[in-house]
C-alpha cells in the first residue's frame, strides 16, 4: 500500500482546549506511517453556530479551507466532528449548487482562491477504519488494550444527517455503527454495546440549557457504565470536552456518579500501538486516566 | 433492499394497556415474512393472525396520514414506508418494535400525542392573511417564492421527528422539530402576515430554536426527508435577518463566532464564552476553567494562536457578511 497522504483540518478545540487531541494524532499518523500535512492557513468552522447568524459567511470560510487542501491535491481529514459536519455540508451544498458556488467563488477572488471541489473531506476515524484499516493496525499493535472494556461515544456529526455523511464513513448506518466498535476490538479491548453510543451529548447547548446538555451527557455515560465500561472513547473533541471536564456537573444533574475516563479517538490507538502517555497528552485530562 | 427469501422472523413486540395493567411488557411474534413485508404488514398480521386486542394507529397505508408512526429498535419508523427488510440489513434479525414514546402509552403503539399537538397548536401552524373573499385576480406567488417554502409544507404530523428529539426528552417546555419546521413554513410564506408573532414565540430560551442541540435526530427521523433542523437553522438566520434576536447568551453565542474569526482565524474560546455570557454569567465557569487552566487546556488571549494567511480570513469577513447584530 502506498503512503497515505491527508490534508489535516485541526479545528480550533485540537489546538486550544483539547492539545491531546492535537498530539495524539500526530504520533499514531506517524506510528501507523500516515503523512498528515498541517493546514495552518484554516479558519475556524463556525462550530454550527456561526451558521446560525450567517449562511454567507459560514460557507465562504468553509470553502476557503477546503480550498487549502484542494490546493495541496489531497483529502480533507478532520479530527471533529463538528468541523467534519461543516466542512462537509459546505462541499455537499457547493457541489450541487453552481450558482451558490459562483457566488462563494465571488468572494474567495477577493483573496486570489477558488473552491473546486476537487477534495473529499473526511473524518480521521474513517481513514484509520476505512483507507488503513483494521487489519494493518492490528500489525502494528504492541500493546493490546487486553482485559479493557470500552465503550464507544460516536458523536452526532459524524454519522448524521447520514445521505451526506454515507460519502465518506463507509456508509456508516446512524442507527447501528460500528466502525469504532470494530476498532476497539482491533486493538484487543472488548466493545461494550449500549443504547446511546451514537446519541448526542448535548455540547452545542452547554451555554444556554446546561441542564439539557448535562442530562443527555449523564445518560449516554451512565448507560456505558451500567453496560460495564470502564472507559468511553470519542472521535468529537466536543463530546470529549463535555464528558471529560463536566463530570461534577452532569453528575449533579443525573445524581449519580459518572466518574469514567474518556479517551480521544488516537489516544485509544497510541495506547495499544505503545505510544507513551506523556506523547498521547493524557495528561491534560481533568478526569484522570486511571488505567495508563 | 436485503436480498431475503421469505422467512420466519420473530418480533419482539412492546405491550401494555394503560387500563388494565400496571407495568409493560414485551411479547413475541413469529411470523413468516416476506421480502416485500412493510412494518405495517407485521402489525396488522399481530392483531389479524395473532392477538386481536393489539393495538396501534393507522389509515392511509401510502405515507399521507402519519398514523402509524413507530420505533423499531430506537429508530424512528413510519410502519407503512419501512421495509422489514431493510431494517434486518441495519439491525439484523432481532427487531422491537415499540411505541414513539413509551411514557405517553395508552394502548400498545397507541400514545397520547396531547403535547405535541399543544406545541405544534402554539406556533400558528396555518396561513395567516387578510382574505379578499371576492378577489378580482389571482394572488400570485412567484415560483421563487414558493421555493422558499422549500419542502416544509409536506409534514404529515407523524410525530417522529418530535419523538427522536433528545432535547424534547429532557425539557419539557422545547416545542421540538415539528412545531419549529411548520412554523418555518408559515413564516417562508409571501402571503403570511404572522412571522413577527411566530418569531416572538420561538425565539424564546428555554423552549424555542436556541434549544435544539444540533444532534440531526430529527433529519434521520423525519419518512419525507423534509430536514426539520434545516428548518430551524433557517428561523435561527430569520430572527437575525428580521431583527428579532434578542441580546441573550445564545444569540451573543452564534454572533461571537464572527469577531473572533475575524481577529484570529481561529476561534478564541475562553473570549467567546466570556462575550456570550457577560459578567457576571461567566463567574460560574470559573471552577471548570480554573481544572482546566491547571491540565493546560485554556489559552491566555496573549497566546491565542492564529491562522496563516490571517489577512485573507479578515478580508473575507468584511466582504461576505450578510447579517448585522447590535449587542
Amino acid at each position: 500500500m502506498s503512503k497515505l497522504q491527508y490534508a489535516l483540518y485541526t479545528g480550533c478545540t485540537a489546538r486550544e482546549s483539547t492539545p491531546e487531541l492535537l498530539k495524539s494524532t500526530m504520533a499514531i499518523a506517524e506510528a501507523l506511517d500516515i503523512e498528515l500535512v498541517l493546514l495552518d492557513e484554516a479558519s475556524c468552522c463556525g462550530a454550527s453556530h456561526l451558521q446560525d447568524f450567517d449562511d454567507q459567511l459560514s460557507l465562504t470560510l468553509n470553502a476557503r479551507n477546503i480550498v487549502y487542501a484542494e490546493k495541496l491535491g489531497l483529502t480533507m481529514v478532520t479530527i471533529c466532528n463538528t468541523c467534519q459536519l461543516n466542512t462537509a455540508m459546505t462541499k455537499e451544498r457547493l457541489d450541487a449548487d453552481s450558482d451558490l458556488k459562483k457566488t462563494i467563488n465571488s468572494k474567495l477572488k477577493e483573496v486570489g482562491l477558488e473552491y473546486q471541489g476537487t477534495s473529499e473531506v473526511k473524518h480521521f476515524l474513517y481513514a484509520l477504519v476505512d483507507d488503513l484499516g483494521l487489519e494493518e493496525i492490528s500489525k502494528k499493535v504492541t500493546k493490546p488494550l487486553t482485559d479493557m472494556q470500552i465503550g464507544a461515544f460516536y458523536g452526532c456529526h459524524n454519522i448524521r444527517p447520514a445521505h451526506m455523511q454515507n460519502k465518506s464513513n463507509g456508509g456508516e448506518s446512524s442507527y447501528a455503527p460500528t466502525s469504532l466498535d470494530r476498532l476497539i476490538v482491533a486493538l484487543g479491548a472488548k466493545n461494550v454495546e449500549y443504547e446511546h453510543k451514537n446519541k448526542c451529548c448535548g455540547f452545542h447547548v452547554e451555554l444556554q440549557a446546561p441542564q439539557t446538555a448535562n442530562l443527555l451527557s449523564g445518560t449516554a455515560m451512565l448507560d456505558a457504565i451500567d453496560n460495564g465500561a470502564e472507559a468511553i472513547v470519542t472521535p468529537c473533541p466536543l463530546c470529549h470536552l463535555r464528558m471529560d471536564t463536566q463530570q461534577a456537573h452532569i453528575s449533579k444533574a443525573v445524581g449519580r456518579d459518572v466518574s469514567i475516563p474518556i479517551l480521544h479517538l488516537p489516544q485509544m490507538v497510541g495506547l495499544a500501538l505503545g505510544i507513551e502517555p506523556s506523547k498521547l497528552g493524557i495528561e491534560h485530562h481533568v478526569t484522570d486516566v486511571t488505567f495508563v | 433492499m436485503a436480498k431475503i427469501d421469505t422467512k420466519k422472523m420473530t418480533f419482539k413486540v412492546f405491550r401494555f394497556n394503560s387500563e388494565t395493567d400496571f407495568l409493560p411488557y414485551y411479547k413475541n411474534y413469529v411470523l413468516d415474512v416476506r421480502p416485500e413485508d412493510m412494518v405495517l404488514d407485521v402489525l396488522d398480521r399481530i392483531k389479524w393472525e395473532k392477538d386481536g386486542t393489539f393495538s396501534y394507529r393507522r389509515s392511509c397505508r401510502h405515507g399521507i396520514c402519519g398514523s402509524c408512526a413507530v420505533k423499531v429498535n430506537g429508530k424512528a419508523t413510519l410502519a407503512c414506508k419501512d421495509r422489514v427488510s431493510d431494517l434486518v440489513e441495519i439491525f439484523g434479525e432481532d427487531l422491537v418494535i415499540e411505541p414513539q414514546d413509551k411514557g405517553r402509552t395508552i394502548k400498545d403503539m397507541v400514545i397520547d400525542k396531547g403535547t405535541f399537538w399543544d406545541k405544534y397548536n402554539m406556533v400558528q401552524p396555518y396561513l395567516v392573511a387578510d382574505i379578499d373573499e371576492a378577489p378580482k385576480a389571482e394572488n400570485l406567488v412567484s415560483i421563487a417564492e414558493v421555493e422558499k417554502i422549500d419542502e416544509a409544507d409536506y409534514c404529515i404530523q407523524c410525530g417522529n421527528c418530535y419523538y427522536s428529539c433528545p432535547s424534547v426528552n429532557v425539557n419539557e417546555g422545547y416545542l421540538g422539530p415539528a412545531a419549529l419546521a411548520i412554523a418555518y413554513r408559515f413564516n417562508a410564506d409571501v402571503r403570511d402576515n404572522a412571522s413577527e408573532e411566530r418569531l416572538d414565540i420561538v425565539n424564546n430560551l428555554g423552549t424555542g430554536i436556541w434549544d435544539c442541540v444540533k444532534c440531526f435526530e430529527c433529519a434521520e427521523a423525519c419518512p419525507k426527508e423534509l430536514d426539520p433542523i434545516g428548518k430551524i437553522t433557517k428561523l435561527h438566520l430569520q430572527t437575525f435577518d428580521d431583527d428579532m434576536a434578542e441580546n441573550n447568551v445564545a444569540t451573543r453565542h452564534a454572533y461571537g463566532f464572527k469577531p473572533s474569526i475575524e481577529k484570529h482565524g481561529l476561534l478564541d474560546e475562553g473570549e467567546l464564552v466570556k462575550y456570550s455570557e457577560g459578567i457576571p454569567g461567566v463567574l460560574k465557569h470559573v471552577p471548570v476553567a480554573y481544572k482546566m487552566w491547571k491540565k493546560g487546556k485554556i489559552v491566555m488571549p496573549w497566546k491565542m494562536p492564529k491562522s496563516k494567511n490571517l489577512d485573507e480570513i479578515t478580508k473575507l469577513v468584511k466582504i461576505a457578511s450578510t447579517t448585522k447584530f447590535e449587542d
